[in-house]
């Protein structure tokens, strides 16, 4: 090889690594690249109806696969859902696999460490659920007893903190397993979200089992990457806008069959 | 750029001394009563009734080719519905020595047709029973010949034992996934746990090293 040929080869490689940071630059900020890029990856849960679910077609639908459907059509790009999972999602924004969690996530001050949260757009409330033939009417009452619940959820943390020391706590890796083991009677009780287990009971009528107690009337909120001021000041807005029209109650109307109720702002 | 934080994991420690201590526990059941299992097993399909035989050899074939998590979910949540509920740590136990016996029967078998007929010809010319036979002519040589393949069998079960959390044992790696999901710091948790299971596994290869030529198979 010439010398000629080798500077030229130089040439071409500087600036290929020139072109390749400039894009990783404009990357900073999601809102510009996922403008840039025409597309949004959006973290739903495809196991969790009516939030994010699979429909008998095999597509992604409920309340959040909608909202966050809406967001991707009025920021004007395509929608990339990604399936995630309640323990993995958190990691998965952090990570920049996904730009937005929208999959029926809570708000607490430990999240709102690592997380940063737009305005609330779907209600959402967790509770003990048990058999009627168990009479649980306070948090003492669960004193030894045994309760199935997901583990890295809002309930799994209040149940830490209320519940009586001599309550089993067992920890699943998601909400399938989680009510598969309340229903196979692993434990006696269980802690979910009331979607989950309506959906559940309606399903074992033999189980008999009911509402017992509430742990968190707590709405759901959308994951933004911590300092992505863009995006998230972004997604309020299409949010604001989304709920002054109605669209939020029919989609809340629809999937849950009741309002949104009061959403906090 | 990523900033580590071991502190805020390594404050839960805790809960990974007791995360250890079931995976600990977990695995020396099972690998004592895996590994009986298997040589039982090996027995059955060399020297058993055309019926045991085959009994063996369905069982074998059965969980040698599903997955252990399968196995696992069958026992936790599908023997209920059949009236048998089992607490979370013998289920975990069941499903790990009902896997490693498999495994463990066919490296077993492996060494037990390897011995040399002369060994078996000489047994029987000194009029020792079958059993004799099995027990002391046959077995030793054949354990000290899958020795390698067997520890390294018991290791593996021993790092599946993590799928236990699966079933809400709060074995180690279910100790690192509740760490994880707690302080947010999951990297560091698993990087912590992915050194505390190198470490298990090279102590458990040591220890069985050592304890094989010394208790099991003794050269006298």
């Amino acid at each position: 090889m010439t010398f000629k040929a080798i500077s030229t080869l130089a040439g071409l490689l500087a600036g290929a690594v020139l072109s390749l940071a400039s894009p990783a630059h404009a990357a900073d900020d999601s809102l510009s690249s996922v403008l840039a890029k025409k597309s949004i990856a959006l973290g739903v849960a495809s196991d969790f109806p009516p939030y994010g679910y699979m429909g008998p077609d095999f597509k992604l639908t409920g309340v959040d696969v909608a909202t966050a459907q809406l967001i991707a059509d009025k920021l004007g790009v395509k929608a990339d859902f990604v399936p995630v999972s309640t323990p993995n999602r958190i990691p998965y924004l952090q990570t920049k696999k996904i730009d937005l969690i929208v999959s029926a996530l809570g708000k607490n001050p430990e999240r709102e460490k690592v997380i940063d949260f737009t305005i609330a757009y779907a209600p959402f409330f967790q509770a003990v659920f048990g058999p009627k033939a168990l009479s649980i009417k306070s948090f003492d009452d669960l004193a030894g007893k045994s309760i199935a619940v997901t583990r890295g959820t809002i309930q799994d943390d209040v149940l830490q903190k209320v519940a009586p020391p001599t309550l089993k706590i067992q920890r699943f890796e998601d909400d399938s397993t989680t009510v598969a083991a309340f229903l196979s009677q692993q434990t006696q009780l269980l802690a979910t979200g009331a979607a989950v287990a309506a959906a559940a009971i309606q399903k074992n009528p033999q189980m008999q089992a009911e509402y017992k107690l509430l742990l968190k009337d707590s709405p759901n909120f959308i994951g933004v990457r911590k300092g992505e001021t863009a995006l998230l000041n972004k997604v309020n807005e299409i949010l604001r806008a989304a709920k002054a029209d109605g669209t939020l109650e029919q989609y809340s109307q629809k999937w849950l069959g009741r309002g949104t109720g009061v959403l906090p702002d | 750029m990523i900033e580590f934080d071991f502190g805020t994991v390594l404050a839960q420690w805790p809960m990974l001394l007791r995360g250890l201590v079931l995976t600990v526990v977990l695995t020396a059941i099972s690998a004592v009563l895996g590994a009986l299992l298997g040589t039982a097993c090996a027995w059955a399909r060399l020297h058993g009734g055309p019926l045991l035989k085959r009994g063996v050899g369905a069982y074998v074939e059965l969980v040698r080719n599903t997955p252990f998590i399968i196995q696992l979910f069958f026992i936790f949540f599908g023997l209920p519905s059949l009236g048998l509920r089992l607490s979370v740590e013998v289920a975990c136990v069941l499903a790990m020595v009902l896997n490693l016996g498999a495994y463990a029967c066919e490296i077993v078998r492996a060494g037990l047709q390897t011995t040399p007929k002369g060994q078996l010809e000489a047994a029987m010319s000194l009029a020792l029973t079958p059993w004799q036979t099995f027990s002391r002519v046959v077995l030793p040589p054949a354990l000290a010949r899958i020795w390698p393949a067997l520890v390294s069998q018991i290791i593996i079960v021993m790092l599946g034992s993590a799928v236990c959390g699966q079933i809400s044992a709060e074995e180690l790696s279910q100790a690192a996934n509740l760490i994880s999901s707690r302080t947010f710091r999951s990297f560091e948790s698993y990087i912590i746990v992915t050194g505390i299971y190198l470490l298990l596994a090279m102590a458990l290869r040591q220890l069985l090293y050592w304890v094989g030529p010394r208790f099991i198979f003794s050269r006298r």
